[in-house]
């Protein structure tokens, strides 16, 4: 029963891959886009694996998304259609094919316990992580305390992809193609002001998903959860409100200031307790000596963390949306 | 007293899954946006309902049939919801109605399939 | 057979990685080649995550009643992944936007012929 939920859901992710091949629609195939992260999340639950499931349904199918149809949005929502085989793409998609299912069929079966990568690592971070660090969680434990230094970069790459969009589309004036000044258009009366059961709907929802965010944030080490998954649904409350009240109501209920001081904080407050462990006498991101005890220490430490990671996700992923949402002409 | 709780969860998760197929077909067999929408409302209710009442039994009375209730009530907040928003769009992007004189209109002019 | 059976998790990476490959070097459409890269990175993550399962095994959150649990170590790297993959995204559709309004279009051989003339 269970190998046929999963042979399903391959089956319903190829077919929605073959499907964004032959697409010439380009909103279709950003919507098929979104379909097939969800259905990979589905795929990830069937394969134990849930904190993943829920970052990829949050990410991928939500965060994702709306930044292509943002990008949509801003520019030809049509592919041009094009006429005949292409004859090298199709060879060595063929070849490659051809090797790396030679290369996948020499794999170790897929379930089986005794794979070298169950071997060495694994074993010791399942029976020893309750005693070392005390949370639940395997997962946040290795994320955010066994692993810390990775998590401390991928931070890092949020806040630089922040700034990199941030300079790409986010300055308050842009040159047009003939070199002349133009007023930035004024961030829109959102056009769904009218739309009551809309607006009624969000407003209902909002403080919900905000509070779910928080729960997420606070609850990643006891179920899955944490930094990232929270710093997006929290994200994903304020691209609602921008989408049905208006990027200028949006812009006044997180100003631009604040997201920019937020993305900067988050990244600060990781690499301050990486320093305050540093100032307490242990090594760098040891959050054995922040407290009396160490799992008393590794608990803080992975508390405070994640708060810095779910603030600069959310920070970034708000600024994301507003800086293509912004850039949007005036219709004239 | 399990036999009777397990056919009963059966039976809910089977007839919702039937109208989940049912509202995927409508979904593409009908032939206009709004029509459309009503396969989707009904995957959205009666299927995801179903399932999740059929969830709800098999757990009793834990925490977990909680938050299948929590999720079910968000469902209900947002489906309809959607469903007007995208009826909204359709109409505001300027889609009409394939209505019944349409339909004989284009039969007599010969045009052939209505969608 | 049973070979393919056994390793069919992997045969579909394969499958959908093959997929995102072509979509990202034969259109020539910069949002589709987004989204294909996007599909390629999905097959990735289903690999080491079908890697890490162990029949028998649940989700690795410490609980009294299971002695198995899967391996948690591919999913944190695919964690990590994600969230660089959709940062990679993002800032992709940012220059699509930046070239769509420096080109007027956003199919690449359009873009080399507009590059080449000038």
């Amino acid at each position: 029963m269970i190998e046929a939920v999963n042979t399903l859901l391959l089956l319903f992710m190829c077919v929605t891959a073959f499907t964004i091949v032959r697409q010439n629609n380009l909103f279709a195939v950003v919507m098929l886009g979104s379909v097939f992260s969800l259905l990979s999340a589905g795929m990830f639950v069937m394969l134990d694996a849930v904190d993943v499931a829920f970052t990829e349904a949050a990410v991928g199918a939500g965060i994702s998304t709306i930044l292509m149809l943002g990008v949509l949005s801003l520019t030809k929502s049509r592919e041009r259609v094009t006429f005949g085989t292409p004859t090298l793409p199709i060879l060595l998609v063929l070849i490659s094919g051809a090797v790396l299912v030679y290369s996948a069929l020499g794999m170790p079966e897929f379930g089986s316990a005794d794979a070298p990568i169950h071997q060495h690592v694994a074993d010791r971070y399942i029976e020893q992580s309750g005693t070392e660090v005390g949370l639940p969680n395997i997962v946040t434990s290795v994320l955010a305390s066994y692993r810390g230094f990775d998590t401390l970069g991928e931070v890092t790459v949020i806040f630089t992809a922040g700034i990199g969009v941030m300079l790409l589309l986010g300055l308050r004036r842009r040159t047009t193609e003939r070199g002349a000044i133009e007023e930035p258009p004024a961030p829109g009366e959102g056009h769904m002001r009218h739309h009551l059961v809309l607006r009624v709907t969000a407003k209902l929802l909002i403080p919900f998903i905000l509070l779910f965010a928080l729960y997420v944030q606070f609850h990643g080490d006891f179920g899955p959860g944490g930094g990232f998954q929270a710093g997006v649904i929290f994200a994903a409350a304020f691209v609602l409100y921008a989408l049905v009240f208006g990027i200028k109501n949006a812009l006044t209920v997180v100003p631009e200031w604040v997201t920019r001081f937020l993305i900067a904080a988050g990244v600060l407050l990781y690499a301050g307790v990486g320093v305050a462990s540093l100032f307490m006498g242990g090594n760098y991101l040891d959050y054995g000596v922040l407290a009396h005890e160490p799992t008393h220490g590794q608990h803080l430490g992975i508390l405070l963390i994640e708060f810095g990671v779910g603030t600069t996700v959310a920070a970034v992923m708000i600024t994301l949306f507003l800086s293509f949402a912004r850039r949007a002409r005036k219709k004239t | 007293m399990e036999m009777v709780n397990d056919i009963i969860v059966w039976a809910l998760l089977l007839t919702g899954s039937v109208f989940a197929i049912i509202g995927g077909i409508g979904i593409l067999r009908l032939p206009d946006v709004y029509t459309r929408l009503h396969g989707a409302g009904i995957t959205d209710t009666m299927g995801a309902g179903l399932i999740l009442l059929g969830l709800a039994v098999h757990e009793g009375f834990t925490l977990i049939t909680v938050k299948l209730f929590l999720i079910f009530a968000f469902l209900i907040n947002t489906s309809p919801v959607s469903s007007h928003a995208v009826a909204n769009a359709a109409h505001g992007a300027g889609v009409r109605p394939l209505l019944d004189d349409d339909l004989e209109t284009d039969k007599a002019t010969g045009s052939g399939d209505p969608a | 057979m049973t070979e393919v059976m056994s390793h069919f998790n992997y045969l579909v990476v394969v499958v959908l990685m093959m997929t995102g490959f072509y979509i990202v070097i034969a259109k020539s459409n910069l949002v589709k080649k987004v989204v294909g890269l996007n599909i390629f990175q999905v097959s990735v993550f289903l690999l080491y995550i079908s890697m890490g399962k162990i029949f028998g095994g649940t989700a690795p959150i410490l609980d009294d009643r299971f002695t198995v649990y899967s391996n948690p170590l591919p999913h944190v790297l695919i964690l990590t992944a994600i969230v660089v993959g959709v940062a990679t995204t993002a800032l992709a559709g940012a220059l699509i936007v930046r070239v769509h309004e420096a080109y007027g279009t956003i199919e690449e051989d359009e873009i080399h012929r507009q590059d080449g003339d000038a």
